[in-house]
């Protein structure tokens, strides 16, 4: 417990600007696994694993081919999209015909050998990735000093949330998403091709995932533990936030950020398994979730 | 219902085949040769501080000792316990009844230290703890067949909180939240209170956490004087690079527990100059020193870490017990090995205590600016000695059973 | 020709400890348990849950302090460890069964973690480090368990016992009525069983042998840690079973004693186990749904057919 520590204003912000940063990556994480449920409906478990995998991509693209840090957010979500590409294909369309639960599992088996290839041949303790030059240094903020690249990732992540918002509710394209969610079939009779459809949203989703992972590289390490830390939080996300609603899951997303902030200044221990409690009150309330339109 | 049975037949039949080296090695006979384990994190936060290097430093003592001691041959066998307690017993238990390992050291790891000293102590086999720093291992967990060679949370707690205790009233502590980080933690914090300072808060994370951000502004938020770091290997690295990142150390002090000079090189020495902390050894300390590090470092590609040097000590400590006392019979074995002085380049004239602690010396060294350094690996200045007998625990505070009264 | 498998499986059984290392075959026995457990829920009901560690690492916890502080004899610290293992089955199980499908197995999910922050935090389980030293004891107050093939036996017998007692819940009316409900549960509520109930008695008796195996576990390697309620764990118990073969008997004993060979006859490859487990998965979901004794099943009826 910070024993001893009055909740002193400068404490309370500081961890809440801290929040707002983890919370960007639990809505951008949690916003790709969402689309995909909604799609597919299958849980992506491997989502963690790619988000890993996209910050090792980034990583190796640095030391392997001095590729830096800006082509890197744009290069490797079209890689690991390609790897998402070969997931659906040749083996998540396999399984549409039976039990989605298989899908979890599936996934769940994939998480699993990936995590274990980078385990091989980098450990468990992470891999520096320096903070590009022209994002050094900090802001004062009066009350704590913060580091530009934190406010960078702030910014990225609402942009990136707000056109995938945008994108999916405002554009055709979108339409044609949420209409193959809601009914395939009656989709398909207009023309529309729903599983190429379903194939690119698998891509994106994925993609957002390998974009949040260079994004995580220069705060949190590249490490092949990253994956199987964050992806039962950001399942949490998505399931508070409610199937089917992308406003309920990037808002969802924020605010665990912020709750997991305050709570390491009320009881710092439990700010891990608060997530875990608010998951289990709104599914055995409301398993729609917070925002959720309908049940699956 | 036959068919169940079928099926479990072929079943059973399956599992054997994939366990088939079980039974050659339960049938082998017992009259081999001497065999040293050395089980540490080799993958995870603590890879560098002891892991391949430490298998390194004892397969260099074995090959300076001779290769053979007694007439038979010396083995050498590793694993990497990947900082879980349950997969480190398993592999204890098993080195011991199957492998018949006559003695184990390293042991990264203060939970991990305190299993398999625990699990030796059952087979009367000896464990060197060259690594962790609980004061456990010598206290209520104490063993007598189990030695914790290179440092221990008194130890490394000692140096720096005298060191800036004086200007120093207000700490505040960044804790690995696990046995080691709880133990170097309280150790230290005594030190304080008994010298005269105040604790007045602590910030826990869990081992091998990546993001330090919250505990580095609560300890920035707090306003204390010094930020000890109750931590080692990368997470020690990442809040050292992150203070900086968030400019606590413009108002603030940072004090390591545990660093070695792995650490420091990763950390690069913009980030670490200034950081005070106690080794027990120092590649460039003096010509004997320099002399095997330069061997280390070329079979390493790294300087060698206090835990390396320490490996390599209580490797050849032993063999040289073994060979005194004619056997590798435990009890023997270390009787000799506490009747006589260590003598390499690092621990000379060091004591094994009837608690179990090796008394020795420890440094006092401040890392050095970048500018100050003259190349590569030089990066201590020498602050202070601390003496043999002056560093650790004093025996009679010890609840060891062995010494208590 | 039942009499002759019986005989060579009995043999094989009760001279194993004198071939393979007896720690070895104790951990398949108790993963062998869990899985049979598991099975009961998910392949007889067909409810999956995704926090069954919690189950088998809380009684693994309970029963280590039981009979490290409290001094029980093991099949007291055991049974303890059971039945606590089974009331938190109750405490989950009632949360949990008015849901179905995905959302059921993710408040199993979310729950557990719930469970895992329990154990981690409190006094009694001694956190991070886990439980350590804990005594085998004395078997009703007479017989020594710290030799490594008297307990063996011990385990064998609490493992027959075991599964036994799932065979007469699976083959019984009630065990009938939890297929029903895995094929189609509205048809088996239009029928006028009230199949709350009977998810939830199955939900408990799954969660007490899952402590049962995790009690017994504790008293093997004398040891519990937070690997035990991780939802890793949760993982591997459904991997055994699905390998092995749902809604097979003996295919949970099957997967796990595979699961297990594998981690320790390659445990110097480090990595590449979970690796091989994962690709396992895999395929066993895409292809090999039925798993091990489940194909094996089906191949004999073929050609006992012909």
């Amino acid at each position: 417990m910070f024993s001893s520590l009055s909740f002193s204003p400068q404490l309370v912000l500081s961890q809440l600007v801290v929040g707002l940063v983890n919370g960007s990556f639990y809505a951008i994480l949690s916003l790709g696994l969402a689309i995909i449920f909604g799609m597919l409906n299958v849980i992506n478990f491997v989502q963690g694993a790619l988000f890993m995998t996209g910050a090792f991509v980034g990583y190796f693209l640095l030391q392997l081919a001095g590729i830096d840090y800006l082509y890197a957010l744009f290069l490797t979500p079209i890689i690991v999209a390609g790897i998402g590409f070969l997931i659906e294909r040749f083996l998540l369309s396999r399984i549409y015909k039976i039990d989605h639960i298989y899908g979890w599992l599936l996934t769940f088996g994939l998480a699993l050998m990936i995590e274990s290839i980078f385990r091989q041949f980098y450990g468990v303790s992470g891999r520096p990735y320096p903070v590009p030059t022209w994002l050094r240094g900090t802001i004062d903020l009066g009350f704590m000093m913060l580091p530009i690249y934190r406010a960078w990732v702030i910014l990225v992540s609402s942009i990136g949330c707000l056109a995938t918002w945008y994108a999916i509710e405002k554009t055709q394209l979108g339409s044609y998403l949420r209409a193959s969610t809601e009914n395939p079939q009656m989709t398909r009779c207009f023309g529309i091709n729903v599983p190429w459809l379903i194939c690119i949203t698998y891509c994106c989703g994925v993609g957002m995932a390998a974009f949040a992972g260079v994004l995580a590289a220069p705060i949190y390490q590249v490490s092949p533990l990253m994956g199987s830390n964050i992806i039962v939080v950001i399942m949490a996300v998505v399931v508070i936030g409610g199937l089917g609603s992308i406003l309920g899951t990037i808002i969802t997303g924020i605010s665990i950020g912020l709750i997991e902030g305050i709570a390491k200044i009320i009881y710092p221990e439990g700010s891990h398994v608060i997530i875990f409690i608010i998951m289990a009150i709104v599914l055995i309330v409301k398993p729609t979730g917070l925002f959720g339109k309908r049940i699956r | 219902m036959k068919r169940k049975y079928l099926s479990l037949l072929m079943g059973i039949s399956l599992f054997a085949q994939v366990n088939l080296n079980s039974i050659s090695s339960a049938l082998a006979a017992d009259a081999g040769p001497v065999k040293i384990g050395v089980l540490n994190d080799m993958s995870g936060p603590y890879a560098d501080l002891g892991g391949k290097g430490s298998v390194l430093a004892a397969q260099m003592a074995i090959e300076d000792f001779g290769g053979s001691v007694l007439g038979k041959k010396i083995e050498l066998v590793s694993a990497d316990h990947q900082n879980k307690t349950d997969i480190a017993a398993n592999i204890a238990r098993k080195w011991y009844d199957v492998e018949n390992v006559d003695m184990i050291t390293d042991l990264t790891n203060s939970a991990v230290a305190i299993a398999v000293q625990g699990i030796s102590k059952e087979r009367k086999k000896i464990d060197l703890v060259t690594s962790t720093a609980t004061t456990a291992l010598t206290n209520k967990e104490c063993s007598p067949y189990g030695v914790h060679w290179t440092y221990d949370s008194y130890s490394l707690s000692n140096g720096p909180v005298r060191a800036l205790i004086d200007k120093n009233k207000k700490w505040f502590f960044i804790t690995a939240d696990y046995t080691f980080g709880q133990n170097l933690q309280s150790t230290a914090a005594k030190m304080i209170k008994d010298l005269g300072g105040q604790v007045i808060g602590e910030a826990k994370h869990p081992l091998n956490a990546t993001d330090m951000s919250s505990q580095i502004l609560a300890a920035q938020a707090s306003g204390a004087d010094v930020i000890a770091l109750a931590n080692s290997g990368t997470d020690t690295s990442n809040t050292v690079k992150q203070a900086n990142e968030y400019g606590i150390t413009k108002k603030q002090k940072l004090a390591s527990l545990l660093t070695v000079i792995t650490d420091v090189h990763s950390m690069g020495l913009n980030n670490a100059q200034g950081l005070i902390f106690s080794e027990a050894f120092y590649w460039n300390a003096n010509a004997g020193t320099r002399a095997w590090s330069e061997k280390f470092y070329k079979r390493h590609g790294a300087m060698p870490s206090m835990v390396q040097a320490g490996t390599y000590s209580a490797v050849m400590h032993y063999l040289k017990s073994v060979k005194a006392a004619g056997t590798a019979n435990s009890d023997a074995v270390m009787a000799k090995m506490r009747a006589t002085p260590v003598d390499d380049f690092a621990f000379k004239g060091a004591k094994i205590r009837a608690d179990g602690v090796l008394d020795h010396n420890m440094y006092l060294y401040q890392v050095k600016s970048p500018s100050e350094s003259k190349g590569p690996w030089d990066y201590y200045n020498l602050l202070a000695t601390i003496p043999q007998g002056k560093t650790f625990q004093p025996i009679e505070e010890s609840e060891c059973y062995l010494v208590k009264k | 020709m039942k009499y002759l498998t019986y005989i060579i499986i009995g043999t094989v059984v009760l001279l194993a400890p004198f071939y393979f290392y007896p720690t070895i075959l104790m951990q398949i026995l108790c993963f062998a348990l869990f899985a049979s457990a598991f099975n009961l829920l998910f392949g007889y009901t067909g409810l999956l849950s995704f926090g069954h560690a919690a189950f088998f690492g809380f009684a693994a916890y309970i029963s280590g302090f039981a009979a490290k502080e409290m001094g029980f004899t093991p099949e007291f610290a055991i049974l303890s460890g059971a039945l606590m293992g089974g009331f938190l089955g109750l405490a989950i199980g009632a949360l949990a069964v008015r849901q179905q499908g995905i959302i059921f197995a993710m408040i199993t999910f979310a729950l557990a973690e719930v469970v895992y922050f329990i154990c981690l935090r409190a006094p009694f389980t001694g956190g991070e480090d886990g439980l350590q030293s804990v005594p085998r004891g004395y078997l009703f107050g007479l017989i020594d368990l710290s030799s490594s093939l008297r307990m063996y036996y011990f385990v064998l017998a609490i493992f027959i016992i075991s599964v036994l007692s799932l065979y007469r819940i699976i083959h019984s009316p009630f065990g009938q009525v939890l297929k029903a409900i895995r094929e189609n549960e509205n048809r088996a509520i239009s029928m006028g069983y009230k199949t709350q109930q009977y998810k939830l008695l199955a939900f408990v008796l799954s969660a007490f042998f899952s402590g049962v195996a995790g009690a017994t576990k504790t008293l093997v390697f004398q040891l519990a840690t937070l690997t035990d309620v991780h939802w890793h764990k949760s993982g591997e118990v459904v991997l055994m079973t699905l390998l092995g073969g749902l809604g097979t008997f003996t295919g949970p004993w099957v997967g796990s004693a595979f699961v297990i060979a594998l981690n320790d006859g390659l445990a110097d490859i480090g990595e590449w186990v979970p690796f091989i487990l994962g690709a396992v998965f895999v395929v066993c979901v895409l292809l090999f749904r039925k798993g091990i004794v489940g194909y094996i099943d089906l191949y004999l009826r073929k050609t006992g057919k012909q």
